[in-house]
């Protein structure tokens, strides 16, 4: 391969990156960005970055130094248009193309809109400018927050928006916010730091309109009440972009589709990080963004899939004062065990529990809310077991 | 030079938490070698006295980058700035930490 071209200078596109050199690669590397924007970190985006705790030179995944190490043509600012066939010419903005012999998917998800929220005051948080315009916006006094969405990146938000502050409501569609990530009961706890926070939910009721002629103000529920707003953020979720993708032969459904070892249909084009239907299954997380692409880039060099993505979900939370992480594969129908600390009424203790996820006799799955150690500990057992069971059908 | 602790109540595979500004992580490792380290995560806001000890190595609890508690260099991505080590001395059965001046001051 003489050269390779990453799609997307995010995260998993750094990384991939890293990856081909680190793996020998010496041929031209060309990184193609469509934001401005040198490689950073979205999670600070909406915590300390959006309360102002930490800068935007805090954000830098990687600096000068390493830039020039890895020696790569950086096109940002640049989008690309489509892929060929063959995966073998990346179309540009503008018409231009580069002629390359492997692809990186990189491309990320976008924020995904609701009509009518080109009003001046709605904002969505993803990318570095979102957070930037929401940031000063929020610098202009007090003002009534309205969050669209009770999942992460809207509790997240809500919680900064409440520490500077500000008059906030969560707006939830489901009778209960993260139930599909951490199931009914263990989301009912959650859902219990809004209260802690200052911050009203409002659940099981959708959001019928915006209102607002050139600014918003207000947000009319389905269920027919209005909320006043001078500021409305919409996080209902990320849809994966493969629009540019539409013309080439892969294989496009909620995401790029890939084996277990992150390679599309064609084997000198891999994908990685929210973009990758990896083995059937797109995670949206920093970790597997990570860690894909140690893999996908040796199959890439290796021509076909020699290893595979096996790694433990594992995502954290950081809102109202708590950090919340979670790791491990549960099902519906897993019981739940409080292993530490203690819950009183379904409101979680100030100094936090820990949840195990049981199935069968055993862990599936681990939450901590502020025990960072017995969490750690959880976590390397359900990885060493999944380890394990998978080195047992070798051995027969 | 501040006080941390009694020995004995930092058993070895074990790390303390020093509410200095900035706060100190002080370890005991399964050898029983005693080091100190700032106690934030260069990469985002973790304490590495959470951390996993491993010989000397911790690995951050929040992102999985791995410091080497003798220099304080990272050992790993996500992290690419060491953090700054301290001494630590045991006078009359008591740990010490003795702060190393902070970067850009005089001392």
């Amino acid at each position: 391969m003489r050269t390779v071209t990453v799609v997307g200078a995010s995260l998993s596109g750094l990384y991939a990156a890293r990856e081909l050199r680190a793996q020998g690669f010496d041929g031209r590397l060309v990184i193609v960005g469509d934001e401005p924007h040198r490689p950073y970190d979205r999670p600070p985006l909406s915590k300390d970055f959006l309360t102002g705790r930490a800068d935007e030179d805090q954000l830098a995944l990687t600096d000068a130094e390493e830039t020039g190490e890895l020696d790569a043509e950086w096109l940002l600012g640049t989008r690309a248009r489509g892929l060929d066939a063959r995966g073998r010419t990346v179309l540009l903005d503008g018409g231009r193309t580069v002629s390359t012999d492997g692809v990186v998917i990189a491309t990320g998800a976008r924020a995904r809109r609701l009509p009518g929220d080109d009003l001046a005051g709605v904002h969505t948080l993803r990318t570095l400018d979102d957070a930037r315009a929401l940031r000063t916006e929020l610098t202009r006094g007090s003002r009534q927050v309205v969050v669209i969405g009770g999942g992460f990146i809207g509790a997240e938000t809500a919680s900064s928006c409440a520490a500077l502050g500000h008059t906030v409501t969560v707006v939830e569609a489901a009778p209960l916010p993260l139930v599909p990530q951490l199931g009914a009961e263990m989301a009912a706890v959650c859902a219990a730091l809004h209260r802690r926070g200052g911050v009203d939910l409002i659940t099981g009721t959708g959001v019928a309109g915006l209102r607002g002629t050139v600014a918003v103000t207000a947000v009319e529920l389905s269920d027919g009440r209005t909320l006043p707003a001078d500021i409305v953020i919409v996080g209902i979720g990320a849809t994966p972009n493969t629009g540019w993708l539409a013309g080439s032969t892969l294989a496009l459904h909620d995401g790029v589709l890939c084996d277990d070892g992150c390679v599309t249909s064609l084997p000198q084009v891999v994908a990685v990080g929210d973009v990758a239907r990896v083995g059937g299954a797109r995670a949206e997380h920093w970790t597997s963004a990570t860690e894909q692409p140690r893999v996908a880039v040796a199959n890439l060099l290796a021509g076909h899939t020699t290893r595979t993505v096996r790694s433990l979900p594992y995502f954290w939370s950081d809102q109202y004062g708590a950090r919340i992480q979670f790791a491990g594969r549960r099902q519906d129908g897993d019981t739940v065990r409080i292993t530490e600390g203690e819950l009183t009424d379904g409101t979680p203790p100030e100094d936090g529990f820990l949840a195990l996820y049981e199935r069968n006799g055993r862990t599936t799955a681990v939450l901590s809310m502020d025990r960072p150690r017995p969490f750690m500990r959880a976590r390397r057992e359900l990885t060493r077991g999944e380890s394990e069971a998978r080195q047992e059908p070798a051995a027969l | 030079m501040i006080p941390v602790c009694r020995l004995e109540d930092l058993p070895q595979g074990e790390s303390v938490r020093v509410e200095t500004s900035p706060p100190v992580a002080v370890f005991r490792t399964d050898e029983g070698e005693l080091y100190a380290i700032d106690d934030t995560c260069t990469h985002q806001d973790a304490s590495l006295s959470e951390g996993w000890l491993e010989g000397c190595l911790v690995e951050c609890p929040l992102h999985a980058a791995s410091f080497d508690l003798r220099t304080g260099q990272p050992t790993c991505l996500p992290a690419r700035r060491p953090v700054r080590t301290h001494r630590v001395t045991v006078d009359d059965g008591v740990v010490h930490v003795h702060l190393a001046a902070q970067e850009g001051t005089a001392a």
